[in-house]
């Protein structure tokens, strides 16, 4: 029975772990292992690690600098077919969120493209960026999968 | 990731499979500008054919290999991408920079 406390439509996993960047694949494998309930094809998988891979690499790179910190990342599932995903650090925070989103803008030097948040935009249907100096940043990204075949 | 390395008449071809990510690029892009340095060549052939995924990282990594290339009065561009590393390569709009040679 469906009553106000009923958490099962709401299905998630919640993960932390250092920002060694041997934990990007780890990141990206676990949401992609997640997200397979929702039977996605190969493609929106791929979508899902990439950007995944990216606002984790963000953290790694710009969040803690020269520094191992803590990164949060939870997964969820809206309604019956969007998948949320929320990467979150307590890092320096992005000082001008805006500018941050523009492609080819990066303080990264030259290991870094600038095009990590534009990846992310263009492979997820929606990301919010909310971030705080000295604080941490966090960034919330869904993707609705396409329904492939009848529920059972 | 692995990349595979192959040096004739001038051209060299850096051929990579697996994941590429940013733990990958920053050891593989100092393996890539010794190797560079050590052959000088004429031409730098990116060859992501073997490669299953790619982020951001790639993007950086193949403007820094370009840009090194240009520098010693060569050229570089990116062969056979597909899948997941062909869209990112496409969302990036990178081949308003590199040359990228899709497969036939």
């Amino acid at each position: 029975m469906k009553g106000k406390y009923d958490m099962t439509n709401t299905d998630y996993i919640k993960i932390e772990f250092t920002s060694r960047s041997v934990n990007e694949s780890f990141a990206r494998a676990t949401v992609a292992a997640f997200a397979a309930r929702l039977d996605p094809t190969l493609e929106e998988l791929a979508d899902i690690k990439t950007a995944v891979s990216e606002a984790v690499t963000n953290c790694i790179v710009h969040a803690y600098p020269g520094v191992i910190g803590t990164i949060w990342l939870r997964a969820r599932i809206i309604g019956d077919r969007t998948l949320e995903i929320l990467v979150r650090d307590s890092g320096i925070g992005i000082p001008d969120v805006k500018k941050a989103r523009e492609p080819m803008y990066t303080t990264g030097g030259d290991d870094r493209s600038g095009m990590g948040f534009t990846i992310m935009e263009s492979f997820m249907d929606k990301i919010k960026v909310r971030s705080a100096e000295g604080k941490g940043t966090s960034v919330t990204m869904t993707r609705r999968i396409i329904r492939r075949s009848l529920p059972l | 990731m692995r990349i595979y390395t192959a040096e004739s008449n001038g051209s060299l071809r850096l051929s990579f499979s697996g994941e590429l990510d940013h733990h990958g690029a920053k050891p593989a892009m100092k393996t890539i500008e010794s190797l560079i340095d050590e052959h000088l060549p004429r031409d730098c052939i990116i060859d992501l054919s073997e490669l299953s995924f790619m982020d951001s990282s790639g993007i950086a990594l193949i403007i820094r290999v370009n840009k090194r290339m240009s520098d010693i009065g060569g050229r570089s561009w990116v062969e056979n991408p597909c899948g997941q590393p062909l869209r990112v390569l496409n969302a990036s709009g990178i081949d308003r920079v590199v040359k990228v040679l899709a497969k036939t």
